[in-house]
């Protein structure tokens, strides 16, 4: 029997292990509608013709789009296909296949503007979203400053769209296959017609695969020739004039070198790359440390809001203030960050800063107000009622004895908060706020790697949070110890 | 109210659930008059006390201090209390000075915030008062930082910052080495001689003999024997009363 089960694991071929991220949706990889569990897409079936023509079979490891290729590299899987897009940065860093698609970089508008946005020259001023990462961020990137519009960075396809037809954005670059998409989806858009780029398609593997990226070439190829791939495009509907030319362009060139016309910027050294994106770097590192004070204060605020109403108020306020601490706390800051800022748009469009701002302090008020309430229930009794026979109302009790001592107990724990808080800031890069976490990954992904990005990242982190533990220690030297 | 008396509690009943803590007790302080109120542990001392400055609700009978009037039910809302608080202070046994606070500052907070007194008029008689009650020296000094004597000392100046006719202490002896409560026994002697009356708990049968005009002993909830201290003292006639001789 155990033999037979040993025979049979070796008998079964080892499976060709791809990743994609299945939040990117249709055409490329989603998840099958009749079985959740299950992905199809244009992609899934390219892997699945990689995974035949290598004799094995497919199997999907789900992986964040901007993830995918760091996990590549460490060893995931071994072929990253999700609507991948052959960029410089992603030649330089990792094996990259044959390009299989092109697509059309284009700009999305609300149908009332198509007149007067009509390229990206017409944004001045105006707000574009896309997604970080891509090749539509590099165009918008490389244009801000010369063009005048601001640069909207997204983790995802899909919110881009809605914020668009909300208002909160004046247009989305993306592919034309998302565009398509998102158009199918959500009223009141337009796609202008001329292509601010073209760009395309590939897959993406270790850079130590390039053997394994060879035969994958020579499988895409065949496909190309046999017309297998001309069918699956068909099948997701995204064929047209674009592909035969590149079809015909891939297959007329001797070696798998890179076709893509982008001309390969000169290799800039590793502190040249550094001093290009320090500003933008310590711009991000701005907008952590004002979000973060600014949170902060809230949360302040409206824990000791909180935690007097628990301790002071009558029983209809101590019963909301208490469900609201309940909830806040037992439910994820991303989840009511998502709520915030999408789930609330219809009803209040949130500028992303605000609805930070508000997801972070209000989140963090739950856990104040605990600490202060602790704080408040540990100034020893006599000392109040003391206070009491000396004739003080019960809010001067509060804020000449009680508050201040309280305070101090808090202290310690307040700061601990504060620099937890400064960190769980970089959550916010999920409503599109680009603070350092975000930049950093934006960096990387440009320069294919982490070492450096994050290095200055946790750098730029510790120069916050070293002065906040600093000072706390000062103040409760100061105030524990009195002369 | 009888002619000089500061403090008349009468028929004061007081239960918590099924215990009858005080069962009408009779109790009168009078000016420039030292009553030490005296009864074995859980005999309702402190009740008396926290009821008079009405921390404490009662359930019959009445309190009068210097005229203010407490009934029973539950216990009013504090801007009602304005005039308790001007005739009665408090000395509570831990002291409760605060802890943030320096020895002046413990002294002079109520005098400005809830008394409308100027900042210079209150710790200039904060001052005087840690002078005369021998901490002068401490006025800077955080409670942390005192003995137990200086703290207690502070925490008198603090009760009689708004100049109370009526101290109430509550064992102000228990942390008190026998030197330090005979010099605490002088500092209460020089308050009554000002006009005050004080009603002080204590243990310390040596210290009632010596210091106090008056004894009431309780037991049960009731006033067991009540006289001057000397003759209550030295020939006890009521059983709880010769049992606290014995302690």
């Amino acid at each position: 029997m155990l033999a037979g089960a040993a025979s049979l694991t070796a008998a079964a071929p080892e499976p060709f292990r791809w990743g994609g991220d299945a939040e990117g949706g249709a055409p490329f990889v989603e998840a099958d509608p009749r079985h959740p569990s299950v992905v199809r897409g244009m992609d899934v079936e390219i892997a699945e013709l990689v995974a035949a023509s290598l004799g094995k079979s497919a199997r999907f490891v789900q992986v964040a789009f901007t993830s995918i290729d760091a996990s590549v590299e460490r060893g995931d899987f071994l072929l990253g296909l999700s609507g991948v897009e052959d960029l410089p940065a992603r030649r330089a860093a990792h094996a990259v296949t044959v390009p299989y698609f092109e697509f059309r970089e284009v700009l999305t508008v609300r149908s009332a503007d198509r007149g007067r946005f009509r390229a990206l020259s017409d944004l001045r001023g105006r707000r574009i979203g896309t997604l970080s990462g891509t090749l539509a961020y590099d165009i918008l990137a490389a244009g801000r400053s010369a063009q005048g519009f601001e640069l909207v960075s997204y983790d995802d396809d899909v919110h881009p769209y809605g914020d668009l037809a909300e208002g909160r954005l004046d247009g989305v670059l993306l592919d034309h296959i998302i565009a398509q998409r998102a158009l199918r989806h959500v009223a009141g858009l337009t796609m202008q017609p001329e292509a601010a780029a073209t760009g395309r398609y590939v897959g993406v593997l270790a850079k130590r695969d390039t053997a394994l990226r060879d035969r994958i070439d020579a499988v895409l190829k065949g496909a190309m020739r046999d017309g297998t791939l001309e069918s699956i495009f068909r099948r997701w509907n995204v064929w047209d004039d674009a592909q035969p030319k590149l079809f015909s362009r891939v297959l007329g060139e001797a070696a798998p070198a890179a076709p893509a016309p982008a001309p390969a910027r000169p290799p800039a050294s590793a502190a040249a790359r550094v001093l290009a994106y320090l500003p933008a770097l310590l711009r991000a590192a701005l907008i952590t440390l004002l979000l973060s004070c600014l949170a902060m204060a809230l949360a302040v605020s409206a824990g000791v809001v909180l935690a007097s109403g628990r301790i002071y108020g009558g029983r209809v306020v101590r019963t909301i203030f208490t469900l609201y601490v309940e909830v806040v706390r037992g439910t994820p800051v991303l989840l009511q960050l998502f709520v915030l800022y999408y789930g609330l748009s219809s009803v209040v469009r949130l500028p992303a800063f605000i609805a930070a701002l508000l997801g972070l302090g209000l989140n963090y008020a739950a856990y104040e107000s605990e600490i202060y309430r602790g704080a408040l229930e540990a100034v020893s009794r006599p000392q109040l009622e003391a206070a009491r026979t000396l004739g003080l109302s019960e809010w001067l009790i509060l804020r000449l004895v009680r508050g201040p001592q309280a305070f101090r107990l808090a202290l310690a724990p307040m700061t601990n908060d504060f620099v937890a808080l400064l960190k769980d800031s970089s959550l916010v890069s999920v409503i599109t706020v680009v603070e350092l976490t975000k930049q950093t990954s934006i960096f990387a992904a440009n320069v294919g790697s982490w070492v450096l990005p994050g290095a200055l990242c946790a750098a730029l982190y510790l120069l916050l949070s070293l002065p906040l533990s600093r000072l706390a220690r000062f103040l409760e030297r100061r105030w524990s110890a009195p002369s | 109210m009888t002619a000089g008396s500061l403090l008349e509690v009468r028929a004061l009943r007081l239960v918590r659930g099924q215990r009858r803590i005080l069962d009408g007790v009779d109790l009168t302080v009078h000016r420039g008059d030292i009553c030490a109120l005296m009864g074995l542990s859980g005999s309702g001392k402190t009740t008396i006390l926290r009821a008079a400055v009405a921390l404490e609700a009662f359930d019959g009978g009445a309190i009068a201090i210097d005229g203010f009037e407490l009934g029973p039910g539950p216990v009013p809302p504090e801007s009602r209390l304005k005039d308790l608080r001007r005739r009665a202070g408090m000395v509570f046994q831990q002291h409760a000075l605060f802890e943030h606070l320096t020895a002046l500052d413990n002294t002079t907070l109520a005098a400005v915030y809830a008394h409308g007194r100027g900042v210079t008029e209150a710790r200039t008689r904060g001052l005087a008062l840690l002078e005369s009650l021998g901490v002068g020296a401490r006025a800077s000094a955080y409670p942390r930082e005192l003995s137990g004597g200086e703290a207690q000392r502070v925490a008198i100046a603090r009760a009689l910052a708004v100049d109370p006719p009526l101290l109430l202490m509550d064992e102000p002896t228990a942390s008190l080495d026998p030197a330090r409560r005979g010099s605490l026994g002088e500092v209460l002697r020089g308050l009554a001689r000002d006009g005050r009356g004080l009603l002080v708990t204590t243990h310390d049968a040596e210290f009632a003999r010596t210091y106090a005009d008056r004894v009431v002993v309780l037991a049960a909830g009731q006033v067991a024997e009540e006289g001057p201290a000397a003759e209550v003292l030295t020939n006890p006639q009521h059983p709880a009363t010769k049992a606290l001789l014995r302690a």
